[in-house]
This record gives C-alpha cells, sequence and structure tokens, in this order.
C-alpha cells in the first residue's frame, strides 16, 4: 500500500458511486485504477524496446501468443477494424503492442511475420518470463500453459482484455474485444483521440 | 517435498510483512515476561501462532497468486482472513499480551491512543458489529466494486485488510473472555444471537452466487484464471465457501459460547448448594 490516502480515496469515491462524472465509455473506465505504462521488452527485431519509444500515442496492450487459435487472431483483427474505420489523421497516433507470453515459442522472427498481418501500427514484443511475470503483475493478469500434446502443441491461458493507455501513458480504460463490436472501440478510441490532441 | 518458491509472496507488502513480523515479536516478547498465572498455555500460544500464520500465509505466499485470478480461491482466502484466523486468534485469548503493552504505553501515547478506542467502542457496539461483519462481505463481492478490487493493487490490498481487521474485532467481541457478569463484556446471549444473525445473510449471499445462471464475477475472465478450469466451475466452488463454511462458522461459535454460558450458569449454583450445606 504504496498510498493508503490515494487508496481510500478511491474507495471513498467508489462508495459514494460519484467516480468521475466524465465522458461515457464503451469500455472499462480504470482510471487510478492501474500504473502508467512501463516497460522493457525485446522486440520482433530482437532489440530491446520500452514505453516511452511509443509516448505520446494512444497505446492498446494486448498479451497473447502467436499460436493463439482463435482469441488472439479475432482480437487483433477487431483491433485494425476498429483503427482503420477512425479518421485518417487519427489513425497514426494508435499503437497496438502485442506482448508474446509465450517467448519460448514465438522467435522474434515468427512474432514480426504474425504482427505484420494486423497492420502497419502493430509492436510485437516479448521478454523473459521474469519481465512477463512483472509486467502481467503490474496490470493484476496472468498466464499459464497447458500440458503439451504428442506434437509439443500446448495451449496458453492469457488475459482476454486490451489495456488502453492515453498519450501520457495513463492507464484509462479496459475494452473486452469479444463482448464489444469494433464499432465501439472505435467510438471510444476517437474519444481519447479528441480529449488529448497530439502536441 | 515443499516447494520453497509456493513460500515467497507473489506481491511483496512491506506493511504486511511489518505488521506480521511485530505481531509475533511482541507476543514472544511478552510472553516470557508474563507472571505464570496469566501467561497462555501451550495450546493457547500455539492457537494463536497458526491463526497469525494461516492469515500471513493467504496474504504473503503464492496462495495469493492462485486467489488474484480463481475466485474460488479468493472467497477461501477470505474465509481464512475474515473468519478461521481471527476466529484463532480470538479464541487463544491474547488478552494478557495486549495488557502487558498497554501497561508500557506513555501518557502521551494514551492520549494519542484516546481516538481509537473511541471508534473501537462505536465499531464493537452489538448492532454496528454485525453490519459491518457482513456489510463488508456484500460491499467487496459487489460486482462493480469486485471488479475494481481486482485490477486495482491499492484497493485489493485494502480489501484484504479490511476484511483481516474486521474479522479480528468481530470475533474478539464474541469470544472477549471477560466475563459479561463482571465487567462491560457482551452478554452471552446477544453474542449467540449475533452469530446466528450473522449467519443467515451469508448463506443467502452464497446460496446465490452458486444458483445464478450467469457469470456474476467476470474479472477472473478478463484478467485470465491460475490455471483452465470452467468459468462456472470457479463460482460454484466460490459461491459454496461464501455458503457453508463461513455458516458452520456461526455454529462453532454459537456451541463454544454456549459450553462457557453453560459454566457460567454452574458456577453460581455450586457455590448456593454449599452455602446450603449440600454436596453437589
Amino acid at each position: 500500500m504504496s498510498h493508503p490516502l490515494r487508496a481510500l480515496l478511491v474507495l471513498v469515491l467508489a462508495l459514494a458511486g460519484c467516480s468521475d462524472p466524465g465522458p461515457d465509455w464503451h469500455g472499462k473506465d480504470i482510471r487510478n485504477l492501474m500504473p502508467d505504462l512501463a516497460f522493457t521488452l525485446t522486440d520482433a527485431r530482437g532489440q530491446s524496446v520500452t514505453a516511452d519509444q511509443t509516448a505520446g500515442k494512444i497505446r492498446l496492450l494486448y498479451f497473447g501468443y502467436t499460436s493463439c487459435p482463435d482469441v488472439c487472431p479475432t482480437t487483433l483483427a477487431d483491433l485494425r477494424q476498429a483503427v482503420r474505420a477512425l479518421p485518417e489523421t487519427t489513425r497514426d497516433d494508435i499503437v497496438t503492442l502485442f506482448v508474446s507470453v509465450d517467448p519460448e515459442r514465438d522467435s522474434p522472427e515468427r512474432l514480426a511475420s504474425y504482427v505484420r498481418f494486423f497492420g502497419d501500427n502493430v509492436i510485437g514484443m516479448t521478454g523473459s518470463l521474469t519481465e512477463l511475470r512483472d509486467l502481467t503483475r503490474r496490470y493484476r493478469t496472468t498466464f499459464g500453459y497447458d500440458e503439451p500434446d504428442e506434437h509439443g502443441n500446448y495451449d496458453v491461458s492469457h488475459s482476454s482484455a486490451v489495456y488502453v493507455f492515453d498519450r501520457s501513458g495513463e492507464a484509462r480504460l479496459l475494452l473486452r474485444p469479444n463482448s464489444m463490436p469494433p464499432g465501439q472501440i472505435r467510438d471510444d478510441l476517437e474519444q481519447l483521440a479528441r480529449e488529448q490532441p497530439p502536441s | 517435498m515443499i516447494d520453497l518458491d509456493f513460500l515467497a509472496p507473489y506481491d511483496v507488502s512491506p506493511v504486511t510483512l511489518m505488521a506480521f513480523a511485530l505481531t509475533l515479536l511482541g507476543y514472544g516478547y511478552a510472553l516470557p515476561r508474563l507472571s505464570p498465572d496469566e501467561r497462555p498455555g501451550r495450546l493457547r500460544v500455539f492457537t494463536f501462532v497458526i491463526g497469525v500464520m494461516l492469515c500471513y500465509v493467504v496474504m504473503q505466499t503464492r496462495f495469493d497468486y492462485y486467489a488474484q485470478y480463481m475466485f474460488f480461491i479468493h472467497r477461501g482466502q477470505h474465509l481464512i482472513l475474515h473468519h478461521i484466523g481471527p476466529f484463532l486468534i480470538a479464541l487463544s485469548n491474547p488478552l494478557p499480551i495486549l495488557r502487558f503493552w498497554h501497561a508500557r504505553v506513555s501518557p502521551a501515547g494514551r492520549r494519542w491512543l484516546r481516538p481509537f478506542a473511541v471508534a473501537y467502542r462505536i465499531v464493537q457496539h452489538p448492532v454496528v458489529a454485525p453490519v459491518l461483519f457482513v456489510g463488508l462481505i456484500y460491499f467487496w463481492l459487489w460486482p462493480p466494486v469486485h471488479f475494481d478490487a481486482m485490477l486495482s493493487r491499492q484497493l485489493y490490498w485494502t480489501m484484504n485488510w479490511s476484511m483481516l481487521i474486521d474479522g479480528l474485532l468481530f470475533w474478539w467481541l464474541m469470544f472477549d473472555p471477560r466475563s459479561p457478569a463482571t465487567t462491560a463484556a457482551l452478554g452471552h446471549g446477544k453474542r449467540i444471537l449475533i452469530l446466528a444473525v450473522v449467519a443467515i445473510p451469508q448463506m443467502i449471499l452464497g446460496a446465490s452466487i452458486v444458483f445464478s445462471r450467469g457469470m456474476v464475477y467476470d474479472v477472473y475472465e478478463v484478467c485470465g484464471r491460475a490455471w483452465p478450469m470452467a468459468p462456472e466451475t470457479d463460482q460454484l466452488l466460490g459461491g459454496l465457501l461464501t455458503w457453508i463454511p463461513p455458516a458452520m462458522m456461526s455454529i462453532l461459535g454459537i456451541l463454544l459460547l454456549l459450553r462457557r454460558a453453560m459454566h457460567a450458569d454452574e458456577q453460581p449454583a455450586i457455590r448456593s448448594a454449599i452455602a446450603e450445606g449440600n454436596t453437589p
């Protein structure tokens, strides 16, 4: 409890049911619930990548793995569709950060070819298990591996949510693409982009 | 073999580590310095330590990881923090230890503690205490609040600590060893009534989770489960843990209090029998 007072304030606001009468979102407002965007991982060129490199853009953080049979491709496709529906000027302000939680199988090359399929503004990244555990703990999610079958294939459990960070890196929204049409994602992203014009 | 990794905290909380260390050190320091007639026996010391360690394990080991990503383990965590741990701690009667430390507080320190004493009397009121006890369970299980609490680290720790502190207050009110006949402690009848009353809303809440058709607590879907388990099974088990063990704790508490009340009833009877010259 690093900021007990802040926690108390959040609690009181939650109790009063008046936590910021600001704009309505289709996604879940996670302002003040989650920490700012911060990570140090390895990108699809095998180079170190940090959150600062995409500062000034709206970032969509999503955990998955490239062998994912349905959830990950669907989610990434939905995000692509939502971003494509935005005005052209806003489109480049949005970056999708795809974090593979399966570094064993997801080599940089594999990640590169996978994310290319979902558009230009998708950055594939992964890291060591320790780095990934630290990052997932920071955003209060987890991942786990199933037993491999006879071909060595295995399922990976991971978060189904997309974490949205604004241009300054503050956590803003939790999107759940499997229960949210791309149109609603688009609306939320547009509202967020309008709120803070690019500097 | 014990997996040592299991004992490492998932999310290190310095405040929590410090609180548990101070509690055990404070107990261990006072124990040999008490006069032999008020020093707790081995069984009481054991009960106290088990109660404290249970709460520690669910807060600062890998158990906490599973509690964050499985609803039913989260319910098990609260069962220990709000019921079993404080139940054992209160039953072990740490009053002599508290008196030992209270005697060492300076007058200035006592003035500083006075607001806490006032707050203590308010929350231990026989109507406020059960409302708070059940109200906290309902509050943290209210779906929007539960969702936020599982997303925010600060709210998560606030939730767990509020459950532990309220559990300690409540079970201490129930098991306060001071005689209601000679002190201001709550009468046995009222304690039994409170235990019966708090069981009912807990059973209703647990049963409503068990029998709900949709997913009430979907945050575990969003954040990923610790291992693949059908969401319905997770919710069902969590509902059962909210429903049955807390009701059993109430019954166990009632039985212990009935036993105590019977002893208290017999004593004057024995005394009067002796006074009349009959051997009981």
